[in-house]
């Protein structure tokens, strides 16, 4: 069975497995400079207008936050749990883990859905969308539209970490993966890691530091 | 060719490994086999056409801005259009044609054979990177139709925010180019980790797998930056979401210092492919093992590391304080030294070789040269109080194109040649070669050249009119590009030619030992039928041929 799964360009599975996660792990660093052209953005804005980022971050709650910060960290838990399951076979077991760390993900997405809504009530909104008579003063802004920037694309990392979760979910119900053969499931699983580490940072740049 | 002679086993043998079987132009037919495939060596063909056509398109652009400047007045476009040229041009050479070509071809193309592999460590995603850079060229195409851009290929805000032309869209091309380009990278840097044949140590690789492994970790973590940078662009352009308008206390500046984060490293990105082309062809046709092969190694990866600390020495007039002017400046000279390394290694490999002279060994000789002045003159313009004075003038015009022309596009040619027979079996021809090589040198010479004197003697770059005493040697810089053209539009014939009527080349022409020429020319689909054992480095001049091969057996 697993003898099929090895594609002509590798000698051997464990190298072709190997192989597998080194991608994932190279894609990753590659993804983490997408959101450090942010952090030096954000770096540089809030060196020049510290109080102004400070009246920014009033505006998030501290309690959601961090509610947002146990629910990543219990989702990753989940999911190492399922890496874990996959590879001692118990696939079913696996794939519902997988499953409640999907629903964990659209957990975090409907608590920042409730945020964003409320900034956009309080009128804190990213740079571009105010008139002359309503602007905030300049450190502000800036602060609202990095926050606005940052946690979007983090948000937007969510939905295809929840993608991509879904599906190795299903497929592990399905039987495709096991003890023979279970790459996929760990390289989805280090994905999520990140897009939970990006959490980990911007929480306390958004929410902490006011 | 009797069954019965003693050496009917060696036969098969000294036309190459997997010479009994099809060849990978013929194994399968029909455009469908084309477009799906998941070899290398045809994914390489199929972005050879694309960056040759980019390199046709981008040609175009620069002759009709050399044609504009024969004039101090308006000659026949005028300062919109002028504008507009400049920018496609920069876009076009830099994201369709430098950052893709030597890569997505010769590394596509050699480096898993290099390696004594049957392919790279992800054929699908190595396809999936072609149609993305197809896609990104599509989409850069629709913009260059739906409005263009003036803003020159650096997008400076506030400018590039506010331009009535199609920035968004050059924004999300340039973005999806550099996913193609993350792909392609990840396949090499895992390629080289893991596919390795068995006894081919770190240390036995061709070089030019050292400078795609070093261009590949540049790409990796510089592209995103980019991205990133251009998204910012593309909000602000289209939604008016800003991190960089004054208005709201933004800073233009610090655009400049997350573009130059990925574009200094982008120049590297650029030039390291083509210090292995050229690291093979010095090797290949001197019959030398490289003086140092650890100098000419390490020090790709010291340039890929420094190259990420140099990038304030573009902004010198932009607000650095002296100190940190001082401090990129310093930074900027460590490239110097690495790059000095690597030329005098190249010089030092000629000692005691027996040189043969051929096309790609006439482009290591101009490389040279040409590399040398425009590396010199950038330590030059790395020195701020120099800098000052030639800053956004011609003389740094002058200092790039020796370098990315005179040293990644020589290189580009020298590639073209020196693999040509292992790509498509024949010869081409040696005469008209060494012929248009010489043109492509002196229309060079006379395009770039006269630009350190104009930018010197004052002259900005980007404008489309000047003061009467620079015409002479705008003449000269366009009677150049025209010779330097034609040069470019012969070799590229003279290669057309080879591939239907050039004669026969066997599997190692060059009598080099890169373990590339072991293969069949062209090579069988899986290039090896059987993983190759490696016993030696890939250049072993010492030995000769028979027992080279020997040493690197596969059947
Ligand atoms: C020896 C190492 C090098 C040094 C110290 C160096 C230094 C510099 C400096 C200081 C500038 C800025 C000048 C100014 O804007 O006033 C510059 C511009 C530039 N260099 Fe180099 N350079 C080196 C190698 C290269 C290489 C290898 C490439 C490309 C393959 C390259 C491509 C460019 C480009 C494209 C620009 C101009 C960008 C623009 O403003 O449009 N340089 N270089
Ligand atoms: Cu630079």
């Amino acid at each position: 069975m697993s003898a099929q799964r090895l594609v002509e360009q590798f000698e051997t599975l464990e190298k072709q497995d190997h192989a597998a996660r080194l991608a994932m792990w190279m894609f990753l660093g590659s993804e983490t400079l997408l959101f450090g052209a942010l952090f030096a953005s954000y770096g540089y804005y809030r060196g020049m207008y510290p109080s102004g980022f400070v009246q920014a971050l009033h505006h998030n709650s501290v309690a959601l936050g961090t509610t947002n910060t146990v629910v990543l960290i219990t989702s990753s838990f989940t999911v190492a749990l399922g890496v874990h399951f996959i590879r001692e076979n118990k696939a079913r077991l696996a794939a519902g883990l997988l499953a409640l760390s999907t629903a964990f993900g659209a957990v975090f997405l409907v608590v920042k859905g409730f945020e964003y809504a409320h900034h956009i009530h309080e009128n804190a909104l990213p740079a571009g969308m105010y008139s002359f008579v309503d602007q905030p003063p300049a450190g502000v802004v800036l602060g609202y539209t990095l926050y606005w920037f940052m946690t979007a694309l983090h948000g937007l990392h969510v939905i295809a970490g929840m993608i991509m979760l879904a599906v190795v979910a299903v497929l592990c119900w399905k039987g495709r993966y096991g003890t023979h053969r279970y790459v996929a499931v760990e390289n989805v699983g280090l994905y999520w890691h990140l897009v939970d580490v990006v959490w980990i940072f911007l929480w306390p740049l958004f929410y902490l530091t006011d | 060719m009797s069954q019965a002679t003693i050496d009917a086993d060696a036969k098969p043998e000294s036309l190459g490994v997997g010479a009994d079987h099809p060849d990978y132009l013929r194994a399968d037919s029909g455009l469908r086999s084309w477009l799906l495939t998941k070899d290398h060596k045809r994914i390489a063909l199929m972005f050879y056409v694309g960056v040759i056509l980019f390199l046709g398109l981008g040609g175009v652009f620069a002759l009709v801005l050399r044609t504009e400047l024969l004039t101090p007045e308006q000659t026949f476009i005028d300062a919109n259009t002028y504008n507009q040229m400049f920018t496609l041009h920069g876009i076009t050479m830099v994201w369709l044609f430098m950052i893709p070509a030597i890569p997505t071809v010769f590394g596509n193309f050699v480096l898993p054979i290099m390696l004594g592999a049957k392919d790279l460590a992800f054929p699908r995603i190595n396809l999936a990177s072609f149609y993305v850079y197809v896609l990104s060229a599509i989409i850069l195409l629709g913009a260059m139709l739906a409005g263009g851009a003036d803003t020159g290929w650096t997008f400076y805000v506030p400018y590039s925010t506010t331009s009535p032309t199609a920035v968004t869209w050059m924004g999300i091309g340039i973005f999806v180019n550099g996913i193609s380009s993350i792909m392609t990278s990840v396949n090499f840097i895992v390629t080289t980790h893991t596919m390795r044949a068995k006894g081919m140590s770190w240390h036995r690789m061709p070089l030019f797998v050292w400078a795609s492994y070093a261009t590949s970790i540049i790409i990796l973590f510089a592209t995103p930056v980019l991205g990133m940078s251009l998204v910012l662009i593309a909000l602000d352009h289209a939604l008016g979401l800003t991190l960089f308008n004054p208005r709201y206390g933004g800073d233009p500046v610090l655009f400049q210092h997350l573009f130059w984060f990925y574009s200094h490293p982008a120049v590297y990105i650029m030039i390291l492919p083509a210090f292995g082309v050229i690291s093979e062809v010095v090797c290949s046709f001197s019959h030398n093992k490289p003086a140092s092969y650890r100098a000419i190694a390490y020090s790709s990866l010291g340039i890929a590391f420094i190259g990420f600390f140099t990038w304030g020495h573009h902004m010198f007039v932009a607000g650095l304080s002296e100190f940190d002017a001082g401090v990129f400046g310093a930074l900027s000279m460590f490239v110097g030294i690495f790059s000095a390394i690597k030329v005098f290694t190249w010089v030092a490999t000629l000692r005691g070789g027996s040189i043969s002279f051929a096309t790609p060994m006439l482009y290591f000789l101009w490389f040279l040269f040409l590399f040398v002045f425009g590396g010199m003159t950038g330590v030059a313009v790395a020195t701020q109080s120099l800098d000052v004075h030639w800053h956004d003038t011609y003389f740094v015009v002058a200092h790039f194109h020796f370098i990315m022309v005179g040293g990644t596009l020589t290189s580009f040619l020298a590639g073209a040649h020196y693999w040509f027979p292992k790509m498509f079996g024949r010869l081409y021809d040696e005469r008209v070669g060494l012929l248009t090589s010489v043109a492509v040198f002196i229309g060079f010479v006379f395009t770039f050249l006269p630009q350190f004197l104009l930018g010197n003697g004052g002259m900005p770059r980007r404008y489309f009119t000047y003061p009467e005493r620079y015409q002479w040697l705008n003449v000269l810089s366009t009677g150049g590009a025209w010779l330097l053209g034609a040069g470019l539009i012969l070799a590229l014939g003279n290669l057309l030619v080879a591939l239907k009527w050039g004669k026969r080349a066997g599997p190692n022409p060059w009598g080099s030992r890169s373990f590339e020429w072991i293969t069949a020319s062209p090579p069988s689909k899986h290039n090896f039928e059987e993983t190759p054992e490696i016993e030696r480095s890939a250049y072993e001049y010492t030995l000769s041929e028979e027992v080279a091969r020997e040493r690197a057996k596969a059947r």
